[in-house]
């Protein structure tokens, strides 16, 4: 990485290679996992136009019949087409763990930014009620939530929201006590700029890749969290079709009909598995092993 | 009136002194060198000037800094925050990490001019790239837009001189500002930024340990010793000249063509730690002059004719 300027204008494909985006797609972990995804995004934005039949189209006559060329993964105890809900399903699920982690990782980074740089009584507070939420596990601090507001999307995403919060509220506070002993904060600051300016021009950027990461990756669990309060009955309700809701009501057919539980429990698996190799190959591309460590 | 007026500066930090009645002053268009070896409390003034004592837990216990009329010593926070990069610029010892490592260096040097002089993007960009092109930095529309990491350290270094002079400050200070670069790029560096003052009519504090970059540039030096004046004067009266032993010796140390393979002379001795000062003058263990009084008696800080202060109970040159 020494002076690769002035002399030559690479081409589109040197400069995209050389790109962090060009490093993760150009592996092959990277490659598959971020063409399955982009189907995925699209599949979840264009359902209601590619669905082979609509999501809550009932058809009693066909309840439960094995895959066939009609209806490729079956239909369910209704004779609803299980593939087309598997794609409504990723509708309810992508948008409902990338709002909640989204949410979660903007006000994580503003209190653990807030914490790192400031340090005092709030750090304190804030590291506390950080410490007390890792010692419960995520589901239990989201079905309390749940209990508490009420089943449905919104109470879902919330109780996500706040179930990944510590982490990137630690993972960004630590990041920021590095950084801010850094010789070109203090610079700045020796220039007249205010506690605002470091933080957001300085700190945040500098901390942004490892927490981008973590929630590239709590996506993944989110959408686990997401199914599972689905087959608890007490995310998405009926009649929208949730991967977790799915497998729900394929429990009680799982030796009639199988494929109402496989497909969708499938389709939870493969996508976390997915984000988690895509993940993978960004932290390599980005070279932040030891960063993440430090959280 | 002088722009920058300390007078008889002492600070403590945690109940020790470790600068001693420092007196100077500053013109504009001036350039005043400080020199002292590691420990001598160079870097210590400057924080005292830019109101940065807090930081490391000390604080001005006599003496007064006024700038431009002003006395700093008792300036809230607040406006000290406002004078810091817009009228009193600080170039730190490192380039290699005085720069943010994810941003554009260009978007570096205009934050200064936004933060500092209300500009609009646009506006700072072009009077960034105007700064950089003075600076003499090849193809400064293109390296605006490069990362630190992209540029070399002289490179990184005129980037930090170009964000220190992006708000038009009044004065700037300067810390070792060639420590971290090669020989090679060192004078053209000090150079440039000597030249700059010069056509800009800014007040620059030089401090370094380097009596040779003294020489090159500075008008007027003041010798520091173990947190206190050894002596001050013109750059040529001290260089014909040099009245105090300390100041001889590190003259003594600058290399020169005639000097022969492996003669380099060093001062025997270090600067002693602040918790250890001897009493009377703090030189005499390591000086080759010392007399009578010298470890009993703090020689006082004196106006000889020749111009300039000395502490020096046997001072060498003419008397």
């Amino acid at each position: 990485m020494t002076s690769i300027s002035m002399t030559s204008t690479p081409s589109r494909w040197q400069s995209f290679r050389r790109s962090t985006a060009g490093k993760v797609l150009l592996t092959p972990k990277g490659g598959i996992a971020g063409a399955y995804l982009l189907i995925l995004v699209l599949v979840a934005l264009l359902a209601p136009w590619i669905t082979p039949y609509p999501f809550d189209a009932q058809e009693l006559s066909i309840a439960a019949q094995a895959p066939s060329m009609a209806h490729w993964l079956g239909t369910d105890e209704f004779g609803r087409d299980v593939l087309s809900r598997i794609m409504y399903g990723a509708r309810t699920s992508l948008s409902v763990s990338i709002t909640a982690i989204s949410v979660s990782v903007f006000i994580g980074m503003a209190l653990g930014a807030a914490a790192g740089y400031f340090g005092g009584m709030f750090d304190r507070g804030v590291t506390s009620a950080v410490d007390l939420s890792w010692s419960f596990p995520e589901i239990l601090i989201a079905l309390i939530l749940v209990a508490i507001i009420g089943p449905g999307l919104t109470s879902t995403m919330l109780a996500i929201g706040v179930a990944y919060l510590a982490q990137f509220t630690r993972l960004t506070r630590s990041q920021i006590l590095s950084l801010k002993n850094e010789t070109y904060i203090e610079a700045t600051l020796n220039l007249g700029a205010g506690h605002f300016h470091v933080i957001f021009r300085h700190l945040m950027p500098n901390a942004l890749a490892p927490v981008i990461i973590c929630g590239m990756l709590a996506t993944g669990d989110a959408i686990i969290l997401e199914a599972t309060l689905g087959f608890f009955g007490l995310g998405a309700q009926p009649p929208v079709p949730s991967w977790g809701a799915m497998m729900s009501a394929g429990s009680a057919l799982i030796f009639k009909a199988p494929w109402v539980i496989i497909f969708p429990g499938l389709a939870v698996a493969v996508t976390v598995v997915m984000i988690n190799l895509f993940g993978d190959a960004l932290i390599r591309a980005l070279d932040i092993r030891a960063k993440l460590r430090e959280g | 009136m002088a722009l920058l007026d300390v007078r008889d500066l002492s600070i403590n930090i945690h109940g020790i002194r470790p600068l001693d009645g420092i007196s100077f002053a500053l013109d504009k268009g001036e350039i005043l060198g400080i020199v002292g070896e590691s420990g001598s409390g160079k870097s210590l003034t400057a924080l005292s000037v830019m109101g940065l004592l807090p930081l490391i837990g000390g604080r001005i216990e006599r003496g007064s800094v006024s700038f431009d009329g002003r006395d700093l010593t008792h300036l809230p926070e607040n406006d000290f925050r406002k004078l810091r990069g817009k009228r009193i610029a600080f170039i730190t010892q490192n380039p290699m990490t005085s720069l943010d490592p994810v941003m554009r260096v260009g978007a570096q040097i205009d934050q200064m001019a936004t933060l500092h002089l209300g500009l609009a993007p646009k506006a700072a960009q072009a009077r960034s790239i105007e700064i950089m092109e003075k600076l003499r930095i090849p193809e400064a529309a293109t390296i605006y837009h490069h990362y630190p990491h992209q540029l070399s350290g002289g490179m990184k270094q005129r980037i930090v001189i170009a964000m220190a002079l992006a708000a038009d400050p009044d004065l700037i200070i300067a810390d070792e500002p060639t420590t971290a670069l090669d020989v090679t790029i060192q004078a053209q560096i000090v150079d440039l930024l000597a030249e700059l003052v010069r056509e800009r009519g800014v007040a620059l504090i030089l401090i370094t340990h380097d009596m040779g970059v003294v020489a090159q540039i500075c008008d007027r030096v003041v010798v520091l010793y173990a947190g206190r004046i050894a002596e001050s004067n013109r750059v040529d009266a001290v260089f014909a000249e040099p009245r105090h032993p300390y100041t001889s010796a590190l003259i003594r140390c600058i290399p020169r063509e005639e000097t022969a393979p492996g003669s380099l002379v060093g001062i025997p001795g270090a600067v002693p730690s602040v918790a250890h000062y001897p009493n009377g003058c703090r030189f005499h263990p390591r000086c080759e002059r010392r007399g009578e009084p010298c470890g009993a008696i703090v020689p006082a800080l004196a106006q000889p004719e020749s111009g300039g202060e000395l502490a020096c109970h046997f001072p060498g040159g003419a008397a």
